[in-house]
């Protein structure tokens, strides 16, 4: 369950689309069944009504919508952002990328979004419905009847490391502000920085063969925004669409963890997104967890203006053939 | 498709040694691209460049390869024979198969090989080149100096006798700077100022040289050769233009309890003030935070007195834009603050003073009208105690100091020592140091004379506190060749302080965008070989803002800007490198990426239109390069995610296209 | 195949102001190095983009190494600063995915280190031969 209630979020934009503040919402619909919940554009009071959705499959980061939204719009546009998500929108400002005049930020709390994945684990795939308005979920299952679960445990890995209940951007905040958090988000890569090189090579031989380049990974990233992709572009010389081979995949999640890198929020889409359920967020984390290691603590989209790691320097910084003394990694 | 030509280079047998020349361009023959290929003992003869102009004729070839030696050698020299047959000088790749091939392998097959598989690399690349055309900008011919002490009077002039004309900026109300404040000069001790405002007034008389002083540059854009700056020139509340630096106003002002900062606060001036008498602009200046009428409209006397009726309280700070084709910067030095060197008592006696205050000490226009005596009590000091490096060659780790050496401190010292015990035999001189450098024309000469005709102390060591007791100072130092303490009752410590570049520098360089060093010195493009040249184009380094010096050597970098400057100004055009970046409007994200880690500024942002789908537009941010100013480093280019910026001459696919060949 | 017979090939991006003038010093003094060794001239290091390097790995190179000036001494000023932390991250990340560390190096080469390349190269080359063929980051499409 959220803290926070549909109807409030409904209110709010109902009156500020009726008072001519905003022009359309951003918001989140019903897709085909009750967990999968999609982004959608609103433009009147009716189309909220019916089928505006706010809960705890409301994980989808809506900053990237912004750059195209703002385009195609007059006046202002208004974004729901939970806490999370006002750190994609502040690096995403920071690149110039939509015009902050245009938009209508509201800042809402969140509980936490649960991953589906572990739920139909726990439940089996076969869901025909789901209740999440308690903290004990209720699942309805096509063969073996009705099944709870506990929320904590589906929680989305990214928010049982949640980095922050704190709103770094907002016109107006709903419900309460939170902190930013002390976390264990980088054990995981810890944990494999702390294995052997054919043991790493082997766990992502492994997560990445399974690759299909379906790119949702890349279109739902708040950071991979380029007007044109170099793996899209028959002019970059990299061009590639499909998987023929298994340097493809490595060439194209390194590349894309590398274009990323520094203005990554760590806000995990790209994992919520895998049908292959990769964990395509350790290579995020990575550098990430490197970045804070060579270059001092740097949180993408802390603020905005702030100046990249990649696009930096000091004349101190340490060699590349340095960072294995540092990472504490074993050949 | 390119018509491509292959020539391989025999030189001799530097490379026909190691390298079947005859195999390579024959394998060389059925790359993509390639319908000639030949060889020839020295491609780099005249007979040698006529057959590759006759082959591009005959053969209507759009690019040629030369298999020969390194690019650094040649390249120059064959684009120029392309150019000459008649096609951009852009389309020549070196394939380097000498210094990179046969000099460093020994066996003919290995050689041979590799010799082979360079030339296919140059073949992939020239397949993709396009021939490219170097930029043109025209040159504003106006310099702006920016600082007024020596190195920029000097440098104006000499571009001002070359007949361009030049503006100085002076932040202060006067030109002259560091030197208009010494009282001798070493090696020949003859008097600054007699050295010195003879150039002043030749500055001041220029028909070239147009003087802001009293102003401060506030903003550049631009580049090489098309500058575009504002300057601010501050209200000094007297119209320059009417003044006639009589000097009525400075003697009536009743506000005389101002510190004078030429003296560097050892005396007073008055609110309305000529800095010294041979000030360049010699007109008054009302110090705003001192003046009475200023802060609350009361007195108005200078108004009253001055008969020219220069005085203007309603002066406003003045905008001055200009455009300049050469920008020279002269920032100089100011000594470090002694705030920090509490051992040596500096902020508890008035006796503690450093060099540049001995200076104006010993200064006939000076506060004690040149007469040697104690700031405390004005008594002769009896004995003199020197101290050098006070922040000079300091531990890097050290809190304080710097770790540089200063580097004139030696000299002046041993002209300070010297001077005194000229003109009062019965002073004791001490001087304590950790190693003497002397090294310039006379200058060891200099200072043996110090040791040995003047009978000045020389103790090597370091002087580790100073103790204010009575009317005397203790001194308690170290011989370090004697290996003991001494403790000597001095009257007057002289603190040779360390020199660092002046505030102004710093900001000055973000807006120049030329790099400094850690210290805040600008950097030279070159540290040996383009010593005056920052690395930005149309800048250039004069004086102590480049590293410490001394006035003989301030005074040849600032000739050696000068020569710099006339030869760009001497210009009509500029013609740029044409390799060059260049941001696909298309692709470009507008993120600013490319913009943080460009050196030079040369790329900056515009909100463009462009046609979207359905016959709607949409406004988007796109970069653009400068050519002008892009050196064509590529850092851009990687900066880049969508890969929409590339480099001219090194484009992402001609690189990948080698790396294609080799790994082929 | 014999450890002893395997020639590495080894892609060496150098910047066209010391590390490729290193190069031509070390072929003006005769200091031998391995022929395996195929040079790139970039104007700068920082020309040097990660798809450069993934792309040799894939087309078949053994090692990789990148030659800049040595930092502060960039004839850009801040290029090889930027290098050094581009290739920080990415050899970290390559490292993290397994692939051997060794067959990546940034070696700072100036224009008077003509011993320097070639014992770099030497250096390079038998580290790299040590290893044996590129197998974790091989295209099996372009193998030769």
């Amino acid at each position: 369950m959220q803290t926070i209630t549909r109807e409030q979020l409904l209110d709010k934009a109902v009156s500020l689309l009726s008072d001519g503040t905003v022009q359309a919402v951003l918001g989140w619909q019903k897709g085909e069944f009750d967990y999968d919940i999609t982004p959608a554009v609103f433009e009147t009071e009716d189309a909220l009504k019916k089928n505006f959705v706010w809960n705890d499959f409301c994980g989808a980061n809506f900053s990237k919508y912004l750059i195209e939204r703002t385009k195609k719009i007059e006046g202002k546009i208004l974004v729901f952002l939970k806490p999370c998500d006002t750190y994609s929108f502040n690096q995403l400002l920071t690149e110039h990328r939509f015009d902050r005049d245009k938009v209508y930020a509201v800042g809402i709390p969140c509980d936490g979004m649960i991953d589906i994945a572990l739920v139909k684990a726990a439940c089996g795939d076969a869901i025909s419905s789901i209740d999440t308005s308690a903290d004990t979920i209720q699942v309805e299952t096509l063969y073996d009847g009705a099944k709870t679960v506990d929320k904590a445990s589906v929680l989305a890995e990214r928010c049982v490391v949640c980095k922050s209940k704190k709103h770094v951007a907002y016109d107006e905040l709903l419900g309460e502000d939170g902190e930013v958090l002390d976390n264990n988000r980088f054990d995981e890569v810890a944990r494999l920085e702390a294995m052997s090189a054919d043991e790493r090579f082997a766990f992502w031989q492994n997560e990445l063969s399974r690759c299909i380049r379906c790119n949702a990974c890349r279109d739902v990233c708040p950071a991979c925004t380029c007007e044109k992709c170099v793996f899209g572009n028959p002019e970059s010389g990299v061009e590639n669409k499909a998987v023929s081979d298994s340097f493809e995949e490595k060439m194209f999640h390194i590349i894309r963890a590398f274009h990323v890198a520094g203005r990554c929020t760590d806000c995990g889409e790209c994992s919520r997104v895998c049908p292959q359920n990769i964990p395509l967020h350790l290579l995020n984390r990575k550098f990430i967890k490197d970045i804070n290691a060579f270059y001092g603590d740097y949180q993408a989209g802390a603020e905005v203006g702030s100046r990249a790691p990649l696009v930096d320097y000091t004349t101190e910084d340490l060699e590349p053939g340095e960072v294995f003394d540092r990472g504490g990694q074993d050949a | 498709m390119q018509r491509v030509g292959v020539f391989v280079c025999w030189c001799g047998s530097n490379i026909a040694g190691t390298v079947d020349v005859q195999a390579v361009s024959e394998a060389l023959k059925n790359e993509p691209g390639v319908v000639f290929s030949a060889n020839y003992q020295y491609m780099c003869s005249q007979a040698g460049q006529d057959m590759i102009k006759q082959a591009i004729i005959e053969h209507k070839l759009t690019g040629i390869v030369v298999c020969s030696c390194s690019p650094r050698m040649h390249e120059a020299t064959f684009r120029k024979t392309a150019q000459a047959a008649g096609i951009n000088p852009y389309m020549v790749e070196i394939a380097n198969i000498r210094e990179q091939c046969s000099w460093v392998h020994k066996e003919m097959e290995i050689g041979t090989e590799k010799a082979i598989i360079l030339g296919r690399a140059a073949i992939a690349k020239v397949n993709l080149n396009a021939p490219l055309t170097p930029g043109e900008s025209p040159v504003t011919k106006r310099a702006l100096v920016i600082g007024g002490g020596i190195a920029g009077i000097q440098t104006a002039l000499d571009i001002a006798d070359a007949g361009f004309c030049v503006d100085i900026v002076e932040k202060k109300p006067t030109i002259g700077g560091k030197m208009a404040q010494l009282d001798k000069t070493f090696p020949t001790l003859d008097c600054a100022a007699c050295i010195l405002t003879p150039k002043m007034v030749d500055v001041a008389q220029h028909e070239k040289i147009r003087i802001f002083s009293y102003s401060e540059v506030e903003e550049v854009g631009g580049f090489v050769g098309n500058f575009d700056v504002k300057i601010r020139k501050h209200a000094r509340y007297v119209n320059e233009d009417i003044c006639t630096g009589c000097g009525d106003c400075v003697s009536k002002c009743p506000m005389k309890k101002v510190p004078n900062e030429f003296n560097l606060g050892m005396d007073n001036r008055s609110a309305i003030y000529i800095p010294f008498a041979q000030a360049v602009p010699k007109v008054a200046t009302i110090d705003p935070n001192a003046c009475n009428m200023i802060k609350n409209g009361k007195c108005g006397l200078c108004a009253r007195v001055c008969a020219a009726g220069a005085i203007d309280y309603t002066q406003q700070d003045e905008i001055i834009e200009e455009k300049y084709g050469a920008i020279v910067v002269a920032t100089g030095f100011n000594p470090i603050s002694m705030d920090q060197f509490d051992e040596f008592a500096y902020n508890q006696s008035k006796d503690v003073i450093t060099s540049l205050e001995f200076e104006r000490l010993t200064n006939a226009a000076g506060p004690s009208a040149g007469k040697l005596l104690r700031p405390s009590d004005g008594k002769h000091p009896q004995t003199i105690v020197f101290v050098q490096c006070v922040g000079s060659r300091c531990d890097a780790c050290a809190e304080k100091g710097k770790e540089y050496c200063s580097k004139i401190c030696c000299m002046y010292t041993a002209k300070h020592a010297m001077l005194t015990r000229d003109k009062y035999p019965d002073t004791d001189v001490y001087v304590f140091y950790i190693d003497v450098r002397t090294p310039g024309k006379n200058f060891d000469e200099f200072y043996r004379r110090a040791v040995e005709e003047y009978g000045v102390h020389y103790i090597k060591g370091m002087v580790g506190k100073v103790t204010p007791q009575g009317d005397k100072l203790k001194v308690q130092a170290s011989d370090l060749l004697a290996n003991k303490q001494l403790h000597i009752d001095a009257d007057l410590v002289v603190l040779a302080a360390a020199i660092e570049p002046d505030a102004s520098a710093r900001p000055l360089a973000t807006m120049l965008t030329a790099s400094m060093d850690t210290n805040d010195f600008f950097t030279e493009a070159h540290p040996k070989l383009r010593p005056v040249e920052s690395p930005t184009a149309g800048v250039f380094l004069s004086g102590a803002c480049q590293g410490p010096k001394d006035i003989p050597e301030t005074v040849s970098q600032a000739g050696a800007a000068a020569a710099k400057v006339i030869g760009l100004l001497a210009k009509d055009k500029l013609q740029g490198n044409p390799c060059v970046a260049s941001a696909n409007e298309m692709m470009c994200n507008g993120c600013s990426s490319c913009e943080r880690v460009c050196p030079y500024g040369a790329i900056t942002y515009e909100n463009k239109e462009f046609r979207m789908p359905n016959r709607t537009t949409a406004i988007r941010r796109v970069a653009s390069v400068n050519p002008a100013v892009c050196q064509g480093c590529g850092a851009c280019t990687v900066a880049c995610p969508s890969g929409a910026m590339d480099l001219r001459g090194f484009a992402n696919k001609q690189i990948m296209a080698e790396v294609d060949a080799i790994c082929k | 195949m014999q450890m002893s017979e395997y020639k590495p090939l080894i892609v060496a991006f150098c910047c066209n102001w010391c590390s490729y003038a290193g190069a031509d010093l070390a072929g003006n003094n005769r200091l031998a190095y391995p022929a395996d060794v195929k040079i790139i001239r970039v104007p700068c290091s920082c020309r040097v983009n990660p798809m450069f390097i993934l792309r040799a790995f894939q087309r078949g190179a053994d090692g990789v190494i990148l030659c800049g000036c040595h930092p502060g001494d960039c004839h850009y000023t801040s290029g090889n600063y930027f290098t050094r932390r581009r290739m920080a991250l990415l050899f970290s990340m390559l490292d993290f995915l397994g692939i051997e560390r060794e067959r990546t190096r940034v070696e700072w080469v100036s224009a008077a280190e003509g011993a320097k390349f070639a014992a770099t190269m030497n250096d390079f080359v038998a580290t790299v031969a040590a290893l044996g063929e590129n197998k974790r980051l091989e295209d099996l499409r372009c193998k030769r």
